[in-house]
Formats: C-alpha cells, structure tokens, sequence
C-alpha cells in the first residue's frame, strides 16, 4: 500500500514536472538549446497526457468497476467533436469559402445555413460545458438501458463495440453534417489566439497535465471512498452488493457516465494538439487499443493506465517511424504478453519487484549488523 | 457539502425503517408456491409462515427445493404462481432484491460471499444499514455510532483481530462468519441463513450455533443445513422439504421419527 501510494506521487510529480518544464525550455531558452523543445514535441507530450487521461477514464470503469468497453473512444471522439465544433466556428470568415458563418464543408455541399445543432458552439463556455454533456448523455442512455436489463461481460463488451462501429458509420456520412470523411479540421484559433503558436501550445500541454494529475486525485479519492467500495464490490460480487440493498445498475450507471465524461474531455483537450478530429477515431481498432494500454499498465490502480499509455503510445511514436508496418503485430504482441505473463500489468511487476527487494533486505539486515559487531 | 452529506444521511436513516406488521405473530408468508425450469418443478405448491423471531430450520435432500425457496423470498427468482407476503402488508413480488433488502431480509449464501479484494471492516461498512442510494453513497462519512456498531459486530464474529485485513485471506469458516456479520449489520428484521457451517472446524461450529441461537427472538431466521446434528442443537422447530414442498413440520424428534422423511433421505 505504503509502495503504492509513492508510486502515485512519483507519477504526479513527473507529470507535473514534464507540464511545466517543456513549456518553460520552449518559450524561454534560445534558439539551438537542447532543452528548447519543438512545437512538435510540446503537441506530442500534450497529446500523450489526453490518452493518459482516457485510459485512466477506462480503468475507472474496467479496473474498478469490472466492466470491459470495447467502445470508450466513442466517448473520446465526442468530445473531440464537440471541442471541433467550437474551433470551426472560431474559423469564422477565414474559410477557404469565405462564408461567415457556415464552415468550408458546408458551403461545398451547398448548405444554405447552419443546422440547429450547430448553434451555440461559438461560445466556449457553452461549448466547454458540451464537451462533458454529449458523452455524458450518450453513456447515460447506453448505460440505463444496458445495466437496467442486467447485460454483463463478454455481450455489454460486445455492444459499446457496436456503439462505436456505429458511431464511426454515422460520422463518415456527409448528411450528419459533421464533415464526413475528412472530419473537422483547419483550426485557426482557440480563445481568440492562435492555435499553432507555441504559447497556446504550451499552455494546451500545460492544461492537460493539470487536468490528468487532477483526474487522477478525484480517482484515488473516490476508489478510497465508500462509493469506490460498493464499486469494487459490484466487481466482485454483484449479486451480494444487490442483496444487501445497493441498486447495482445506478452505481454502474453512475461510474460509467463519470468516465465517459473524462474520456470526453481527454477527446476536447485533444483535438486542439493534433489539429483534426475524424471518424476514424471513433474506429473499435482505437477503442481496442486503450483497452491495451491498461492491461499493460496494470489495471485498478488509475497510474497504471497512466503510466501504460504514455508506454505504449511512445513505442508507437518511435515503431511508426521506423516501421510503420510492424505496429499492429507489435501491438497484438504486447497484448499477449502481458495477457499472459503479466496480469497485473507492469505496475504489478514493479510491486512484485519491491516487494521482493525489501523483503531480502530485511533479510540482509540484521544479518549485516552482527557481522559489524 | 460533506457535512451536508452525513446529515442527509442520517435524516434518511429514520426515515427508512419500514413497519412490518406482524400482528398475526407471522412475518414471512408464502402460499401456494410454485417455480419450474424448463418444466422441472423447482417449487410445488409450497405453503411455510414463519412466525417473528422464530428460528426456524429447513432441512431436505438435495434438490428439494431449499434453496430456490431462497431465491424467490429475495426477489432472485419469480415464481410462477403464488404469494409471497412480509408480515399482512408487504408483497414481496412487488419488489426487486435492493427493495426487498431494504424492508429487511437479508441473506446468507450457500458459498460464502464476501468481497475479497475489501478489508473486513469495509465488507461490514458496504453492509451497515444506511441510505443506500449513489449519491448518500459518494458522500457518506461513518458516523461515531455506525463505527460503534461495526466495532460490536466484528467482535461478536470473532475477527477483531483481522479487521484491516482483506476478506480474501480468511478462512471458510471466517468468511461464513464474516457474512453473518454482514447481515447484522444490515440490522434485518428476517435472516436467511443458507448452509452456515460448511467448512467451519468443530469449535467454529458450536460458536456458530451459539450465535443464530442468541439472535432468535430479536430477529427471525430461517437455516438451511445438512448436517442433522446441528440442525438438532438449535431447532425447536424443522421443516422437511422434499421435491419442492413440505414434507412435515415440528421438532427435531418428531421429524426424525416421522417414516415419511425417513424413506426420503434413505430412500425406499
């Protein structure tokens, strides 16, 4: 436990650490210093915290709570939308069209106006307060309807799968009106500055480490908290937590909308650093993918989905530029290894590891003092 | 907001109580009741009242039906015709396991079922009687007298001394135990007690008789057990289920002495 919680703050302070000081060396030292970090890897790093935080929102529902989504970055792509909408609309009239108010891809297919729901994304606020909202009802509704009927393990998986799919597949269309195949893309501006200059840059890193380090602490508050508890409970034991009286279903109902609104602002928080959001990102292959990153981590310990996402995401960096090719078969690889050999991920390793070596210096302790005397 | 938490807390805490009204001296009614699966009759027409704070014990080969008894005075299963009544007013058909937990029925299961990756004292904390509602949950605070009451329970099962630890470490006999708890905790007015003493060692036994015995009265249990000589040290009264009915009913002697139930557990 005592190993557990250092490890916690090991992970924060690093996170804190990286937020600030990339910024720092990019904005501040000169030109050729090799602690003036690129643009590129400000957005890189930046782009590594929001996975960070959507694979701590899975853990949340798949370490604690015991229930596998196959479809989390359908949650994640929605807020990628949501925070798109509001970047389009910051456009304004600096489209490749001219048009005030519609963006690029509605002028091309002829639009005459904006459809209802886009209206309101100009503002930030509303558009903030959407970015929770959207994922946040959509989990609500899958949820009541999944949890109510008592659908568990292998077919609830099977279904946000399908939620996803099918997400991707509306997006693609044009009619939706989300920009189909190409997506949302050409940001010029967030809050009236520029999105491509390094200050936003910086503070979009800055903001996501924030955000993760507290998304962190609200998790390990609420695992140690009595609802935590009725939630590990469920995992264990459902029918047990429902015949001493907790409505399960409301509980599952409750920690799915919680990390499907984390994932939502991992998606928004997102978008702005890589400059584009498309269905693809709604793809099961991505959803998968998050699901990796925690197993390899270590799940239900929230730094462990952390920790395995800046990973596994960092490997991808480096194996896609040297061999695009072998990535998937890398990816796979490590699921079977550490589906195998490590089922608590490298967290549990690493505590196996301490563990051991406390336990021989205890060992060699005593030992060593005799010897002295 | 936290202080506002606990308040809320315990206002709900008065206001739960549900009033059982048990002015017949019956609290637990079932008539005419059956189940099936797949058309094997689970249930056939079984009628059993159990009075208040009565300790009543079930016995009966496997497969009459014992435990599906269980099931369906918890709300797990529905039963295909009959009624279920907790004291005159009470339908318990009406309701689903968190409701009929609530009113005050609470269960013990045949394999014991504790939350192993939880301490003793939070699988005891998850069970004290309180508003179990999400958000009464997500900002519950122990309140000295619920501290009190799970300092009572845990030494009345015997695990004081392993409070901090994870229930998954216990023994079968401590985890049958721990569940007992569990059910104090939930302070119920009806305690369904299946199979208490599977695995216990001869003294964890005789402490566990000396438990549900002392607990009679206060509230009413109902113990599904095999083994006769338990059943003989704490039953005034047995039932004998056999192929999803009664069979017979009254004491220990009576019953073992009864050729009916003779030729059911030995056969013809």
């Amino acid at each position: 436990m005592k190993n557990l919680d250092k490890s916690f703050g090991l992970v924060i302070a690093v996170i804190l650490l990286v937020s600030l000081l990339m910024p720092l060396g990019n904005l501040l030292l000169p030109e050729g210093s090799a602690f003036k970090f690129s643009a590129y890897s400000i957005s890189l790093v930046g782009k590594y915290w929001c996975f960070a935080l959507l694979a701590l929102s899975l853990d949340l529902v798949w370490g604690y709570a015991g229930i596998l989504v196959l479809g989390h970055s359908a949650f994640f792509a929605l807020g990628g939308y949501v925070m798109g909408m509001y970047l389009m609309r910051q456009i304004g009239d600096r489209g490749v069209y001219g048009d005030p108010l519609l963006p690029d891809f509605m002028v091309f297919l002829n639009w005459k106006e904006l459809p209802w729901y886009w209206q309101g994304f100009q503002h930030f606020g509303f558009a903030g307060l959407m970015v929770l909202l959207v994922p946040g009802f959509l989990a609500l509704l899958f949820g009541w309807l999944a949890f109510r009927s008592r659908v568990t393990g292998v077919y609830l998986s099977i279904i946000t799968q399908a939620l996803t799919y099918a997400l991707m597949l509306a997006f693609f269309r044009n009619e939706m009106g989300f920009g189909g195949n190409n997506g949302l893309t050409d940001f010029k501006d967030i809050l009236g500055f520029s999105i491509q200059s390094d200050a936003v840059r910086s503070l979009l890193l800055l903001t996501s480490g924030l955000l993760l380090i507290i998304a962190l602490l609200l998790g390990q508050a609420l695992a140690g908290s009595k609802m935590g508890k009725v939630i590990t409970a469920i995992r264990d034991q459902e029918s047990r937590v429902r015949f001493l009286g907790y409505r399960v279903e409301y509980f599952k109902l409750w920690i799915f909308v919680f990390s499907a609104m984390l994932a939502g602002l991992a998606g928004a928080l997102y978008v702005p650093q890589v400059g584009i959001i498309n269905p693809s990102e709604f793809s099961p292959i991505n959803a998968l993918e998050v699901v990796i990153w925690v197993a390899v981590g270590g799940r239900g310990t929230l730094y462990g989905a952390v920790i395995g996402a800046i990973l596994v995401n960092y490997a991808k960096t480096l194996l896609t530029g040297l061999m695009p090719e072998i990535w998937l078969f890398s990816l796979g690889a490590i699921f079977v290894i550490v589906t195998m050999y490590l089922p608590r991920g490298l967290v549990g390793l690493f505590d196996h590891w301490i563990r051991r070596w406390t336990a021989q210096r205890q060992l060699l302790t005593p030992g060593a003092q005799e010897a002295g005397l | 907001m936290i202080n506002q938490g606990v308040v809320m807390e315990a206002g709900m805490v008065q206001g739960m109580d549900t009033v059982i009204d048990s002015r017949h001296g019956t609290i637990l009614y079932l008539e005419d009741v059956s189940v099936s699966f797949d058309g094997f009759k689970a249930l056939n027409n079984l009628s059993l009242y159990i009075d208040a704070g009565e300790l009543r014990c079930l016995i009966g080969p496997n497969g009459a039906g014992k435990t599906t008894l269980m099931d369906v005075i918890t709300g797990k299963t529905r039963p295909d015709t009959g009624s279920v009544f907790f004291g005159q007013t009470i339908d318990l058909l009406q309701l689903d396991e968190p409701a009929i937990a609530e009113t005050g029925i609470c269960r013990k299961f045949q394999k014991p079922s504790v939350f192993d990756a939880l301490s003793v004292f939070e699988n005891l904390q998850l069970a004290l009687k309180t508003n179990k509602s999400t958000w009464a949950t997500l900002f519950s605070r122990l309140q000295d007298e619920q501290l009190a009451r799970i300092y009572e329970v845990l030494a009345t099962i015997g695990l004081t001394h392993l409070l901090d630890k994870p229930a998954g470490i216990l023994s079968h006999g401590q985890k049958q135990w721990l569940e007992i708890g569990m059910l104090l905790m939930q302070d119920p007015k009806v305690m369904l007690v299946d199979e208490p003493i599977a695995g216990m060692t001869h003294q964890e036994v005789e402490r566990t008789a000396e438990l549900l015995l002392s607990l009679q009265g206060k509230h009413s249990l109902v113990v599904v057990e095999h083994d006769m000589a338990f059943v003989r040290s704490i039953a005034k009264r047995v039932t004998v289920l056999h192929e999803g009915s009664v069979l017979t009913e009254g004491s220990m002697d009576d019953v073992q002495n009864d050729p009916r139930v003779i030729q059911v557990y030995l056969g013809e």
